[in-house]
């Protein structure tokens, strides 16, 4: 909310600058968002009146006026507005005045004839953006006095940042209160006005919905002259608040809700059908909004009708069919409670927001009704004219909110903030806070004001307290507090140090989106249920990611476009899986390897980076956890047939995937070269073993080697655990040194080359015992791998 | 005899004083020294002499053969010298250029920061908790006090799946998860990514979120505003200005807005700050009693405070980053500088 600090200060004037002002209300919970200016900088313009006119000898468009501005004599001030007049009274920029934008006034000459300074718009004193004709100013507006001073425009505009609990402070009344709490100053609530009944007309009003609406005022205003002149100061401070002028009627209704807080609306009485009745909408209802929209009713709306239809949407905005114009004289005033609860969320079912909504979904002062119906009545007599009819009043008390008493203990305020303070500290600021105060044996009951509805329990007396005692004045603790010991979990491995070990081998930490591009998605997984946002801010991200690939492989992408031709990124974080409507959030670890597999240099020759490099990536994983991981060639909708591989833990879990990114997405997503991916399940990586120490042997080891030749199908791994089952205990070690192709083997087949390192724990292996050894392997490699022994 | 010998140990000397390479070297050392060396030979034949001669030819050998051996060894000295200098020089490199092999990589420099606030806050015994990114309406807002209607609502422009399902808005959902299934005292950290449904210069959405709190029979707004102060001092390794503003949130009260002095321009006023010359830097308060009760937690008997920061916002102070939109872009030439 803005004000003008002028308007504040009309009804409380501390000794203290506009900035320690500011400083106060910020301080104090109520944060001031800006401090502008009310008008740009200018000087040398004062009220004038044109006392007569003639036609420009040579221009038809201007007109040579005689100006008086308080001085002896008149000016002669030529001017081209078309609304200049006689007698009218208007702005004088007086030559040497300096306008906005350091525009300075001369004696000139327009086509030949003299002007001694200019009469000024609006737009040109940096009051209004446009302006069509010269700024008209009221017929009693002092002739001679300084532009500034008459317009007050020596202000500055604070705009408060409110949180939902102050709503008491959206109003020049409830911020005057906070100030004059802050300064320690009385301040009195102006008296209350009533306005001479000058008629007995009234309509009927009906509230169905009681809950909704405990309180309901009305009254006809008839004669009133809708096309009254709204005078420059109401204007001004409506401006400074940054609302514009609508002609007195829908002012004055603004007015009051800036001045005190209370939403009104008028309607054109002569647009009613019969009474008025506040109830529920029906289904489908039509109602035209005074913005031009249509809507649709639904039950849960609350309007306010006459017989034949919904007039308004209550609370929230006035309807177009009964709403006031320049030809209304007979207007129906309505000022009423809306309770919180039947406001809140609606308007912005209906993509609505308007300051009446605002207040009543943060709460109004439900005792305030009578006293703003009578204000607004007496503005608008005083703008307008007319008379005021009754005041028809349907007051339900049992559904209107009450303001009990809270019960405040002194023990409590020094558990919560830590400090003692004085029972007269204690009653002073909340009789300030125009609370009523009532001591007992424990501390006070408190019952707070009608425009304090936030306050409804022990912490938030204890919070106010702390408010207007300063937060900052507060004590400080340096904290001491029972401490346990934190348990050090050995078989988890922390993610931090997988994250290190990535970062060691040279791959880039990212963090990507988690909802993500659903073409991107399904051409990495085409075949997985997605999780949809209902309300995405795009559909770049629209479904959320059942796999860290998207993300990184849009990441990737936005590198090679701007010539990263090597890139290695990880990331981790959750996917989310849809699995039968059930969610899932699995923690993941992924990476993206492309390009050369070292940087550009000169000590290793360039070469792409393969599936082994990243494999030995992952194998490094593995053996921070000592866990052992077996690596099956198989399928996946995204990765390359013959190079990607599921990792499986010990217990056949499948704990992820590594691969080649398929060709033809690799294509299709737009990369010039192939692309390594791999994705993990962090429970499963981060099981970690607990070593077991084993006795060392005191005996040395035998290195065997064995060449194989085997056909191209048969997997390492297959030999491998073949040799392993049937070597027996003695076998510490195989290791594939060597792969070989051509010469020598046949095509279709390879020559594996193994190194076998055995030992025993008991006695020294003699050469009889581990060729036994070695002949019983290569029987079982023979039979089982069809394996032959290279010459 | 004599003369032979002499003529012998002057070819020898001669003959070491041309070598060149110990290959020539150990030639002529077997030359003269070997078993059919011509020193050898010529202790053979002092077998031929009679004894009382043997002695003294002995000792004439002797001499004769010791000067040789000096020579040699001289001669080997001078010849390993030179062999190392030459290898010495031919093994040369320069030593400038780069080392060989993959390079080291770095963090993201919001996993660098929530690091760092988790090791801040793990040191006086917060243990860090995880919850769930997609959240359910009641553990968001409901127990946290911010009913349906609430006005609150409005400020968290939340992502939804359906009407009860939705990406978390903050972190604070973790104080109930912990809370629901626990018993006093609590003194945890909740980091995490958090999502909404807002997206210009100033706001991405999504970001990351540190959420804290303390639950114990003792623990007052001091014990907040000690810890607060202690953790900024801590992460900005700066003794900075440190304010406690009243503000408002559904979950706590008394709530605070905590500024610090602008470390952009040390509160002199610039326009990261506004030219107010502070920086709105956390949200935190006591616990609401709303809370407690939907948690099922005695708030006459336990109190304790929660705060709230933003991640991206502290790594922006720390590092300069003038950019939010960056940190979730992936650019190298950015994440490099963090490494």
């Amino acid at each position: 909310m803005q004000i003008s600090e002028a308007w504040l200060r009309s009804y409380i004037n501390p000794a203290i600058s506009t900035e320690e002002l500011v400083g106060q209300l910020t301080m104090a919970g109520l944060e001031v968002d800006s401090v502008t200016p009310a008008a740009a900088q200018f000087s040398g313009v004062v009220v004038g009146v044109v006392v007569a006119m003639q036609q420009h000898p040579d221009a038809d468009r201007l007109r040579v006026c005689e100006v008086d501005v308080g001085a002896q004599e008149t000016l002669q001030i030529v001017c081209g507005a078309s609304n200049v007049r006689g007698g009218l009274k208007i702005p004088a920029a007086l030559c040497g005045a300096v306008l906005p934008g350091d525009f300075k006034i001369k004696k000139s000459k327009l086509r030949g004839v003299e002007s001694f300074g200019m009469l000024c718009s609006e737009k040109e004193l940096g009051l209004a953006a446009d302006a069509q004709g010269l700024m008209e100013l009221a017929a009693d507006a002092p002739v001679g006095v300084d532009i500034r001073e008459y317009l007050s425009l020596d202000d500055t505009i604070i705009e408060v940042d409110l949180t939902p609990n102050r709503a008491d402070c959206l109003c020049v009344e409830g911020l005057a209160r906070e100030v004059a709490v802050l300064n320690n100053a009385d301040w009195q609530q102006p008296e209350a006005y009533v306005s001479p009944i000058g008629h007995q007309d009234s309509l009927t009003v009906a509230v169905e919905a009681t809950d909704a609406c405990p309180r309901y005022l009305g009254r006809l205003i008839t004669g009133v002259n809708a096309k009254a002149q709204t005078p420059l100061w109401m204007q001004e401070r409506l401006r400074r608040s940054g609302l514009r002028s609508l002609g007195p009627l829908v002012d004055v209704t603004n007015y009051v809700l800036l001045e005190l807080g209370q939403p009104l609306h008028v309607f054109d009485a002569e647009k009613l059908a019969g009474g008025i009745t506040v109830r529920w909408a029906k289904a489908d209802e039509p109602l035209s909004l005074l913005n031009g929209q249509t809507i649709k009713l639904d039950p849960e709306a609350l309007v306010i009708a006459d017989d034949k239809q919904a007039l308004a949407l209550a609370g929230i905005m006035g309807g177009s069919d009964s709403a006031v114009s320049d030809e209304t004289t007979n207007v129906f005033l309505e000022c009423a409670f809306f309770s919180p609860q039947a406001i809140a969320g609606k308007a912005r079912r209906f993509g609505l927001h308007t300051d009446s909504s605002h207040r009543f979904e943060r709460g109004v002062d439900a005792t305030l009704q009578v006293r703003a119906i009578e204000r607004a009545s007496q503005l608008i007599l005083e703008l307008a004219g007319g008379t005021v009819g009754p005041i028809t009043e349907v007051t339900t008390t049992a559904t209107l909110p009450q303001r009990q008493a809270v019960t405040l203990r002194r023990q409590r305020i020094q558990k919560t903030l830590g400090v003692v303070l004085d029972d007269e500290l204690v009653t002073g600021i909340f009789h300030r806070l125009g609370m009523q105060v009532l001591a007992t044996a424990e501390g006070w009951n408190i019952t707070p004001p009608g425009f304090r509805f936030d306050i409804a329990i022990e912490a938030d007396l204890i919070e106010e307290l702390a408010r207007i005692y300063g937060y900052n004045k507060l004590p400080t603790s340096r904290l001491l507090m029972r401490s346990e010991l934190s348990p050090a979990t050995e078989s988890v491995l922390d993610i931090e140090r997988v994250k290190d070990l990535l970062v060691d081998k040279g791959y880039q930490e990212a963090i990507t989106y988690s909802f993500v591009d659903e073409d991107i998605q399904k051409a990495i997984a085409p075949d997985t249920a997605v999780i949809r946002l209902k309300n995405p801010i795009s559909s770049e991200l629209a479904v959320m990611r059942t796999t860290l690939w998207c993300g990184l492989i849009k990441a990737a992408l936005y590198n090679t476009h701007r010539q990263h031709s090597r890139v290695r990124l990880f990331e981790t974080g959750l996917r989310f899986l849809n699995e039968g409507g059930n969610t899932q959030q699995q923690k993941m670890l992924a990476g993206l390897v492309l390009g050369s597999a070292y940087n550009e240099q000169w000590g290793e020759p360039t070469r792409k980076v393969d599936f082994f490099d990243v494999k030995a990536d992952l194998q490094a994983l593995f053996t921070l956890t000592g866990c052992t991981v077996s690596y099956v060639a198989a399928q996946h909708t995204a990765l390359h047939p013959g190079q990607t591989a599921e990792l499986t833990d010990a217990e056949g879990q499948s704990i992820g995937w590594i691969g080649m990114l398929h060709p033809d997405l690799e294509k299709q997503l737009g990369f010039d070269t192939q692309v390594f991916l791999f994705e993990l399940d962090q429970n499963l990586l981060l099981k970690k073993r607990i070593p077991a120490f084993k006795p060392l042997s005191k005996y040395p080891s035998v290195r065997r080697d064995l060449a194989l030749i085997v056909k191209e199908d048969v997997l390492a791994s297959g030999l491998i655990s073949c040799i392993e089952d049937s070597a027996g205990s003695c076998l510490k070690n195989v290791t594939v040194f060597d792969i070989y192709r051509g010469k020598g083997v046949e095509a279709g087949s390879k020559s594996v080359a193994l190194s076998l390192i055995m030992q025993d724990d008991t006695q020294t292996l003699t050469d009889p015992e581990v060729d036994a050894i070695v002949s019983r392997l290569l029987n079982q490699l023979t039979n089982k791998m069809n394996a032959k022994l290279r010459d | 005899m004599s003369a032979t010998l002499e003529e012998i140990l002057a070819q020898a000397l001669q003959e070491l004083a041309a070598v060149n390479d110990l290959n020539q070297f150990d030639k002529v050392r077997v030359h003269y020294l070997g078993k059919k060396g011509l020193f050898t030979l010529q202790m053979k034949e002092l077998g031929n002499l009679d004894p009382e001669q043997r002695r003294s030819a002995g000792q004439v050998i002797n001499t004769a053969k010791d000067q040789f051996q000096q020579q040699l060894d001289s001669c080997k000295v001078r010849l390993e010298t030179v062999a190392l200098a030459e290898r010495l020089a031919a093994e040369r490199i320069d030593v400038s250029l780069p080392g060989r092999g993959l390079s080291v990589a770095g963090l993201h420099p919001v996993t660098t920061t929530l690091r760092r606030i988790s090791k801040i806050f793990a040191s006086v015994g917060f243990n860090v908790v995880e919850g769930p990114e997609i959240e359910d309406d009641y553990h968001n807002f409901e127990a946290l006090n911010i009913p349906s209607s609430h006005p609150a609502r409005a400020m968290h422009d939340t992502f939804y799946f359906d009407a009860h399902t939705l990406l978390r808005t903050h972190t604070s959902p973790v104080q109930i998860r912990v809370m629901e299934s626990g018993q006093p005292p609590f003194k945890v950290i909740a980091p995490g990514r958090v999502y909404r449904c807002d997206s210009d210069i100033t706001h991405t959405p999504m970001f990351h979120q540190v959420e804290g709190f303390l639950v114990d029979t003792d623990v007052s707004f001091a014990d907040l505003k000690g810890v607060v102060y202690e953790f900024l001092r801590a992460f900005f390794e700066k003794d900075i200005q440190v304010r406690f503003r009243p503000s408002y949130f559904p979950f706590t009260e008394p709530s605070a807005e905590v500024d610090i002095e602008c470390v952009m321009c040390n509160g002199q006023g610039c326009r990261v700050c506004s030219h107010t010359g502070w920086l709105e830097v956390m949200g935190c308060g006591m616990v609401h009693p709303e809370v407690f009760r939907s948690v099922n937690i005695d708030s006459e008997r336990y109190s304790g405070f929660a705060f709230g920061m933003g991640v991206e916002r502290l790594a922006m102070l720390r590092y300069g980053i003038n950019d939010l939109r960056l940190f979730f872009e992936n650019d190298l030439k950015f994440l490099e500088q963090f490494n």
